[in-house]
């Protein structure tokens, strides 16, 4: 039997490695994407104070430490059953609202454009950040340096560190803004609603306009037939901070629709030895192994997931983008993989408009941002979109506000068992007979990369361009072939 | 469980001026107490930092035993009182790190008491051998 | 005169400490000048063999971020200092065992029980754990081995500077980043950041007042210009090296100590239980042990950071051979 290991990072390093199995007639028997990396928040956090974990919990990951942060802080509202004032409600979301922006164009410029701007077919060499800003102008290539830092600075202003914020408290924030921030925050955030217009102006002029990707994006190899979960409002409109998790079927059809106190009669996580990350499925459909259809409860989340639950934008730009895209796929869900880059754009649309809207309220800068807990703690459920997904964290804690038990379920987790449904298409796509499509890698890594998957949040390792290494053994364990990305 | 041939390290820090001296005299007045103490002077107790505290579990000590003047005879007014808000503190820190309260001990023993210092002494050492080696530097991958 | 090599690796980190490399925005240009970036997963297209096929000593300075948690990260860090003339422990975890060093509260059997076992939405409790060496039908898999206990960078490979932080601010990267390529770096051993506490560069409001209570930041409202120990919220820092620009006690948050101790404070539990009781206003032992069993959890707060880099580095085992 030839085995194939695609090693992210090679054998030594790890974080994420993908092994290939084929049969006798050189087919692909199987498929593994295991991740190597465990830290055990769910542990350690017991025994701490539970208003405590906030903190705490936000160094699960650093490329999304708002996600942590806030989830964190909702999951304490309920322990404490406190109702946060509006000021802060809108302040936390303003936050986050910069966090989307500031995580979906890193995510765009720096790991995908590369394949879409450049092309597919580009010299490896080229297809970086700096092709990209060398394709479309050093001009452009500042405004996502300088919006960047712009959400990093907003970020920073309400959360007191931009990189693990420290302001959520049960019921509210430690502090609120001062008018001058606010018009700081204003003009930054006008400025990021311009740049949400541009990116999707880039997206259109150099992918939509090119019948050669949008061919890409429709095929075969990267279409799943899953179920898709996300939090909307209660008017079905997407939300990032709040609302009920939605789930529609492979027709569109809604399936569920619960608030985050439920999620454990809709969700359960399979566990495998041979990875330290655990798979989540729709419980009532149930875990039927590595596949896709109705009758597998794998869904996926993330922005393609939050587009197929949504019934629209709730700002204009963002809902204007919106419609056009379900338009070009002809209504929904759409199951294309590589379109969650497209859906990640009117999300970081969504979230520039947002912020206006939010920082443009007069009650923004109200000194009220805290209402003092008085009930005795017992049990929390934080549920937020992280950009990478649907984000759980659910909290125990004993009369004394001490934590009993921590429960987390977390974006990229959500998306595990699709991740290893997409590596399985396109291994059995590209590996006939023994022969290697030399497009292979590029292939997995695309599929791959749509999820922006954030081993982070999962385990550790941190969402980037995965470095491909394929490594090709003959049935005697021989290195035959090793191809690099 | 524990083993009956164990013999608990006890590492006593005592001030000068009243504890010292009283187990001076437990000495000199030839009251046999256990071995099992290595006795460390320190002027004062107010003068005992949780460092050396934590650095005698560190170092191999199964029990620390940190001793001074009674309340109110203190030679620099009020250090045994800032022993005694440390000792509360310090005690919860190294119970939740796995250091049963046995084995921290802070006491007040006068010039006069060499008797009563013996007896603690004797006591704690039972309590020690009851609850056996400390065995910090246990574990897989301590280095 | 040729570029500098720098390489920058994580091990078991969150990767925050990349974005705050990346935070030092248009001054990595300089960065650029000076050196040649050889290695960095980030950023730049790792090529782990090149690392293994380089010389010793091929790396001029190595940023290592994380703790080591398994026997991949041990592995790698052992190979990066063999390459690298000089080793910095970059951040919190790498230099103290930061935040995942609080599992040294607990050891592999309890995490695994809990993860993968008890935790709410894990189906079946079926206890398959997750293994180092697994049969599948088409043949093994491997995984790294988790160990029982967290380390930090200088209990596994030496240690030439660190660099505190969770993550380090900008201006404590900058004066690394700085003494690195001006090749002006201070004595070996030398913790880049502040010599004196954080108490030192906060600017509330001291006025040396005893407390006779202790609270959560969550209990109570905050007075934004005191002291906020002096108002019975512990803060860790007089027990931590300052240099972060009073980052959480400006949010109106204490601090829980990220930077980690200073030169004189070696121990931050140990330093605080002597701060905090030095401010405890009473003389009875009844009350003083009322006031200050109010604080609860002092080790996860005080060695929030530090626990596998503390003296005692973790909880004890009880089950030791
Ligand atoms: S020190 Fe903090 S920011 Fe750096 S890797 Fe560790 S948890 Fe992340
Ligand atoms: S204890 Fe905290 S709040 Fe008080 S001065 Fe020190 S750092 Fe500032
Ligand atoms: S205030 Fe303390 S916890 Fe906050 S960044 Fe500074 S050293 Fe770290
Ligand atoms: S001199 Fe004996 S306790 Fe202070």
């Amino acid at each position: 039997m030839k085995r194939i290991t695609i090693d992210p990072i090679t054998r030594l390093e790890g974080h994420g490695k993908i092994e290939i199995f084929l049969d006798e007639e050189g087919n692909v028997a199987n498929t593994y994407f295991q991740v190597p990396e465990l830290r055990g928040f769910e542990k350690f956090c017991e025994g701490r104070p539970v208003d405590e974990l906030p903190r705490i919990v936000s160094r699960i990951c650093g490329v999304c430490p708002e996600a942590h942060h806030l989830a964190s802080t909702k999951a304490l509202d309920g322990v404490w059953q406190v109702d946060p004032p509006r000021t802060a409600k809108m302040l936390r979301e303003l936050m986050y609202s910069a966090h989307f922006i500031h995580s979906h164009c890193a995510h765009f410029y720096a790991l995908a454009a590369p394949d879409f701007v450049l092309g597919p077919d580009a010299k490896p060499e080229e297809r970086n950040i700096l092709g990209v800003v060398a394709k479309v102008g050093l001009e452009t290539g500042q405004e996502v340096i300088k919006h960047r830092a712009y959400a990093q600075d907003i970020q920073a202003i309400i959360g007191g560190k931009a990189t693990h914020p420290v302001t959520g408290l049960p019921g509210g924030l430690s502090k609120g803004i001062t008018p001058e921030e606010r018009d700081e925050i204003l003009e930054k955030g006008k400025s990021c609603v311009e740049f949400g217009k541009l990116s999707l102006k880039i997206f259109e002029d150099v992918v939509l306009k090119n019948k050669e990707y949008l061919d890409l994006i429709l095929s075969d190899a990267y279409a799943l037939n899953t179920y898709s979960m996300g939090l909307v409002d209660e008017n079905n409109q997407m939300n990032f901070y709040d609302g009920y998790l939605r789930v529609v079927d492979q027709e569109g059809k809604e399936v569920a629709k619960f608030p985050a106190e439920d999620y454990l009669d809709y969700i359960e996580e399979h566990v495998e030895a041979w990875t330290y990350l655990k798979f989540p499925y729709l419980k009532e459909v149930g875990w039927k192994g590595f596949v896709d259809g109705k009758e597998s409860g794998i869904y996926r989340v993330a922005p393609l997931g939050r587009i197929n639950v949504s019934e629209g934008m709730a700002t204009p730009l963002a809902n204007e983008a919106y419609q056009k895209m379900v338009d070009t796929f002809g209504g929904k869900p759409i199951q294309a993989t590589l379109a969650f880059h497209w859906a990640r754009l009117v999300e970081m649309l969504y979230a520039a408009e947002r912020l206006v809207q939010l920082a443009e309220d007069d009650e923004i800068v109200s000194s009220q941002v805290r209402t003092i807990p008085t009930a005795e703690p017992g049990e929390g459920v934080g549920i937020i979109e992280a950009p990478r997904g649907t984000l759980i964290h659910h909290y125990q804690a004993d009369e004394k506000g001490m934590t009993k038990k921590v429960n987390l379920i977390v974006g990229t987790t959500n998306n595990h068992a699709a991740i290893n449904l997409s590596v399985k298409r396109a291994a059995e796509n590209l590996i006939k007979k023994g022969k290697v499509d030399q497009g292979l890698l590029n292939m997995i890594e695309m599929a791959f990369r749509a999820y922006d998957p954030c081993l982070s949040c999962a385990t550790h390792s941190i969402p980037g361009k995965t470095p491909l290494e394929i490594k090709i053994f003959d049935s005697q364990g021989n290195l035959q072939e090793e191809l690099w990305q | 469980m524990a083993d009956k041939k164990f013999e608990p390290l006890i590492v006593g820090i005592l001030c000068n001026w009243c504890s010292y001296a009283g187990a001076d005299l437990a000495g000199t007045s030839r009251f046999k107490y256990p071995e099992n103490i290595k006795i460390i002077r320190v002027m004062c107790s107010g003068r005992v930092d949780p460092l050396f505290v934590i650095k005698a579990f560190k170092e191999g000590a199964d029990g620390v035993l940190v001793s001074g003047c009674h309340p109110g005879d203190c030679h620099y007014i009020d250090g045994n009182i800032k022993a005694m808000r440390r000792e509360t503190l310090l005690s919860k820190l190294l119970e939740d790190l796995g250091i049963e309260k046995e084995r921290f001990k802070l006491t007040w023993v006068s010039a006069s008491e060499g008797e009563k210092f013996v007896e603690i002494v004797e006591e704690m050492t039972n309590t020690l051998r009851e609850l056996g080696p400390l065995n910090l530097e246990g574990g897989e991958k301590i280095v | 005169m040729s570029k500098l090599k720098l390489a920058v690796y994580w091990t078991a980190a969150c990767g925050g400490c990349d974005v705050a490399i990346l935070d030092i925005n248009e001054r990595i240009l300089q960065v650029d000048e000076a050196a040649e970036i050889v290695f960095w997963p980030l950023a730049a297209d790792p090529k782990y063999d090149d690392v293994k096929n380089m010389p010793d000593d091929a790396i001029d300075v190595c940023l290592l971020h994380g703790a080591i948690r398994n026997s991949e990260n041990e592995e790698m860090a052992r190979v990066l200092r063999q390459k690298s003339k000089v080793m910095i422990a970059f951040g919190s975890c790498s230099a103290f065992g930061g935040i995942p060093g609080l599992a040294n509260f607990f050891d592999k059997k309890e995490i695994f029980e809990r993860v993968y076992r008890e935790s709410e939405s894990t189906a079946g409790k079926a206890g398959v754990y997750p293994s180092p060496a697994v049969i599948v039908p088409e043949g093994e898999l491997t995984i790294p081995e988790f160990y029982d206990t967290v380390l930090t960078l200088d209990q596994v490979v030496e240690v030439d500077y660190y660099v505190p932080g969770c993550p380090p601010a900008v201006d404590t990267i900058w004066t690394a980043l700085e003494a690195i390529i001006t090749g002006e770096l201070p004595l070996r051993g030398t913790v880049i950041a502040g010599v004196k506490t954080l108490c030192d560069e906060c600017s509330r409001k001291k006025e040396e007042k005893k407390i006779t209570e202790i609270k959560r930041p969550m209990e109570v409202e905050i007075d934004p210009e005191r002291c906020l120990l002096e108002q019975g919220i512990v803060c860790c820092g007089p027990a931590t090296r300052g240099g972060c620009g009073a980052r959480c006690t400006s949010a109106n948050m204490p601090c829980r100590g990220c930077y980690g101790p200073t030169d004189h404070s070696i121990d931050q539990g140990a330093k605080l239980v002597s701060a905090i009781a030095s401010i405890i206003d009473s003389k009875d032992p009844e009350e003083i042990k009322k006031i200050t069993h109010l604080l609860s959890d002092p080790a996860g707060t005080f060695y929030r950071f530090s626990l596998p880099g503390s003296m005692l580095r973790r909880k004890r085992k009880e089950d030791v051979s």
